[in-house]
């Protein structure tokens, strides 16, 4: 007779399938941030900022964009389109929102950095897109940010466009 | 596993005279040729479900404007036309060949699980009354394409949850389906049935299984966090909560493009049995279609970004996806030319499973050609999206996977039936079917061209020409279908009495039994030298 394999460990494959395609959440979310794919933006501490050495030389141009994700209900936008840097230096700008309903909201603002290349050498020390942000109803307000390029942000590149998108969050928190 | 063994030997003890009377025989059946034929008639329904589908969007296309339907409920009827052919007709037929002819193919006395067979079978009936029942809820079906993309699918009505769990049905029933196909190749073989010696379907089914094996959890695995997205807070695909709805392309085409393969496999198997026989000559290459359909098995792992190119990745990853997916082209055609090596200097006859075979041959070709355009990355940022992807995965799927599939049902109806098919009614079938399938589909290429997006119930009127004699193909090629109908209720009332060799240049097992087929075949198992 020839040797017979036993259905249950043909079974064992579609369980373990059915985890790998759980398990590919964590790949894909570490694959993005080893390679800086995916415009996820890296965020560094102050005293990490003060140390980084400025490259006079250099001007990058750096722009400022927003959106609102479909149903949001504010008024969104950056308070300058874009500016000139110098790589290592700090700066800092904002952007305002304003909540146009007539009760409490929660937002949250998601970031992306084009060319995504470039996501990896664009570090933030202060973002209003690392909480939440409460408005009071029709409240408005300004949300600081404060960032750093990293000089060694490759040659090629000369224009980085930061991109927030505005998510509405009061239906994920109740 | 032995144990259910000896109860298949032991059920086929018991009702030894065959069926069971009455119509509790096709629900309790456990026999492989029964539940076979289940499935290809339950095929062959959805068939025309799909098909009526498909009229509604070649009619709404007719003419730019919107005239016939309104958009919401046309885009339904392009999702559900994908939903119900994929895994209601295309998948399905595949499996009722398994059932019926892979037994007798290896000469075996049934599969390896008949019970779970049964179960196999009866689920599909119910997924899919659940998904068609989607059509008449609030909110409408589900209409947002078969690829179900995030946000856009989480906002189907009430319907989210019904398609959800449908595809999880279909998805257990084509699992246990494949699971009993794999243990039944292993272990029910005949004495002497080597695995280089089994015929191609048999090994071309066996590679499909293991790839729905692996790909059918990772599609319930995606549905699954859509669900959870939807309805318990999680936030796999959505922004809001740190996920990512690019991530759920990947997780979809990481099933997505083995299952392509899924749908075309079993189709190279029953074409590389249909040739020979008319070309009365061996299989050329017998041992490259097997590694062939293995490399191509393997490699529908490494491509699926191919349907991607366009969402966003780097240039590394682009250049990796372009150049896997034109690795495929290798094997594919290294199957080409053994088919036309097969017939060259044959004894070639046109009965009409080969002339579907040809047909197969010569557009699913057109289709992967297509395809390889479509691979080149710079190239798909212009076509993606647009009706040249529609021309190339019809070309493959129509005139590629569902002739194969109508020209196994010709090569084995008098085998299932015991009579002939009418030859006549079955060339017209083919010609009718064959020259309206490409004014059907050959026209989208130039409108796909020309920018035309899919999906899209309105259009800029220079597409109008083609479009509109699109929209006749489709309406040729739906009713063309009824003939094969008419052809199957013939065959089985009456005709001329099939010799058990049916076909002159027809080798293998399933020759060897009378025609029709009795209920137990194979019961002592065949010696093979
Ligand atoms: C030579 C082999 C093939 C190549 C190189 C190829 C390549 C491609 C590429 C690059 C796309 C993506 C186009 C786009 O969305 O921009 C595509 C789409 C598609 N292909 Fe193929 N393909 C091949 C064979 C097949 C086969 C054999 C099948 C199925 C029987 C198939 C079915 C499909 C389907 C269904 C889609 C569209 C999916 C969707 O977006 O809904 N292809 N193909
Ligand atoms: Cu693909």
């Amino acid at each position: 007779m020839k040797k017979q394999i036993s259905t249950r460990h043909l079974f064992i494959i579609p369980i373990a399938m059915f985890g790998f395609g759980y398990l590919m959440v964590p790949i894909y979310d570490v694959f993005c941030d080893l390679t800086g794919l995916n415009g996820k933006t890296g965020s560094i501490s102050e005293a990490q900022a003060q140390v980084i050495s400025v490259d006079e030389n250099r001007l990058i141009k750096v722009e400022f964009i927003s959106s609102l994700n479909q149903g949001a209900e504010w008024e969104f936008a950056p308070v300058v389109k874009s500016m000139m840097v110098n790589p290592g230096r700090s700066y800092s700008t904002s952007y305002t929102a304003v909540n146009q309903l007539d009760m409490e909201m929660v937002g949250q603002a998601i970031p992306s950095v084009s060319p995504g290349k470039a996501a990896s050498y664009f570090n933030k020390t202060e973002c209003f897109c690392f909480n939440q942000q409460k408005f009071a109803a029709n409240e408005e307000k300004d949300m600081p940010l404060t960032f750093v390029v990293d000089p060694e942000l490759p040659d090629d590149i000369s224009t980085v466009t930061l991109s927030y998108t505005f998510f509405d969050v009061n239906s994920r928190i109740n | 596993m032995n144990a259910q063994a000896t109860d298949a030997h032991h059920d086929s003890d018991h009702d030894h005279h065959g069926p069971a009377p009455g119509l509790m025989r096709w629900v309790t059946t456990t026999n492989h040729k029964d539940i076979g034929t289940l499935y290809l008639w339950f095929s062959l329904i959805m068939f025309f479900i799909g098909g009526l589908m498909a009229l509604v969007i070649r009619s709404e296309l007719f003419q730019p404007g919107l005239q016939l339907v309104d958009p919401h409920f046309f885009n339904q009827m392009t999702t559900m036309h994908a939903l119900v052919m994929i895994f209601g007709v295309v998948m399905p037929a595949f499996v009722g060949l398994a059932n019926w002819m892979l037994p007798m193919m290896i000469g075996a006395p049934d599969m390896a699980l008949p019970r779970m067979n049964n179960w196999s079978f009866w689920i599909l009936p119910f997924g899919f009354a659940m998904m068609l029942s989607t059509l008449l809820m609030e909110g409408g079906g589900p209409a947002a394409g078969w690829t179900l993309y995030p946000p856009l699918s989480l906002q189907t009505g009430d319907a989210f949850p019904f398609l959800i769990f449908s595809i999880h049905l279909l998805g257990v029933s084509s699992i246990m389906g494949a699971i009993n196909i794999v243990a039944t190749i292993m272990n029910l073989r005949a004495p002497g049935m080597t695995f280089m010696k089994m015929p191609l379907f048999v090994w071309t089914w066996f590679i499909t299984a293991y790839l729905l094996i692996a790909v059918m959890p990772v599609l319930a695995g995606a549905v699954t966090m859509l669900l959870t997205d939807k309805f318990f807070g999680t936030s796999f695909f959505d922004a809001a909560g740190g996920g990512d709805p690019v991530m759920f392309q990947h997780i979809f085409w990481f099933f997505g493009h083995p299952e392509v393969y899924i749908l075309i496999l079993p189709s190279f198997g029953l074409v590389s049995e249909i040739i020979p026989t008319f070309s009365r000559k061996r299989l050329f290459g017998y041992s490259s279609m097997v590694y062939a359909t293995a490399s191509i098995a393997f490699l529908s792992f490494i491509v699926w970004a191919h349907h991607m190119f366009t969402v966003g990745m780097p240039l590394a990853g682009e250049i990796f996806f372009m150049f896997t997916t034109m690795l495929i082209a290798v094997p594919t055609g290294v199957k080409v030319f053994n088919w036309v090596s097969t017939m060259w200097r044959g004894a070639m006859t046109f009965e009409t499973p080969m002339l579907f075979a040809l047909g197969f041959v010569v557009m699913f070709t057109i289709g992967g050609f297509s395809g390889l355009m479509l691979a080149m990355t710079p190239i798909d940022f212009q076509y993606h999206d647009t009706y040249f992807v529609v021309a190339h995965f019809h070309y493959v799927l129509v005139p590629g996977a569902i002739y194969g599939i109508i020209g196994g049902v010709y090569y084995w109806l008098p085998k299932w039936t015991g009579n002939m098919y009418s030859e006549s009614l079955g060339k017209m079938h083919f010609w009718l079917s064959t020259i309206f399938v490409n004014v059907l589909f050959f026209p989208m290429h130039f409108v796909g061209l020309a920018g035309m997006p899919r999906r899209i119930p309105d259009y800029s009127v220079q597409f109008a020409d083609f479009n509109q004699i699109a929209t006749i193909g489709a309406f040729g090629f739906g009713f063309s279908q009824i003939l094969l109908l008419v052809l199957v209720v013939k065959c089985i009332r009456g005709g001329e009495k099939a010799t058990d060799q049916v076909w002159e240049g027809a080798e293998g097992l399933e020759w060897t039994v009378s025609s029709p087929a009795p209920y137990h075949t194979f019961s002592p198992q065949p010696v093979i030298k």
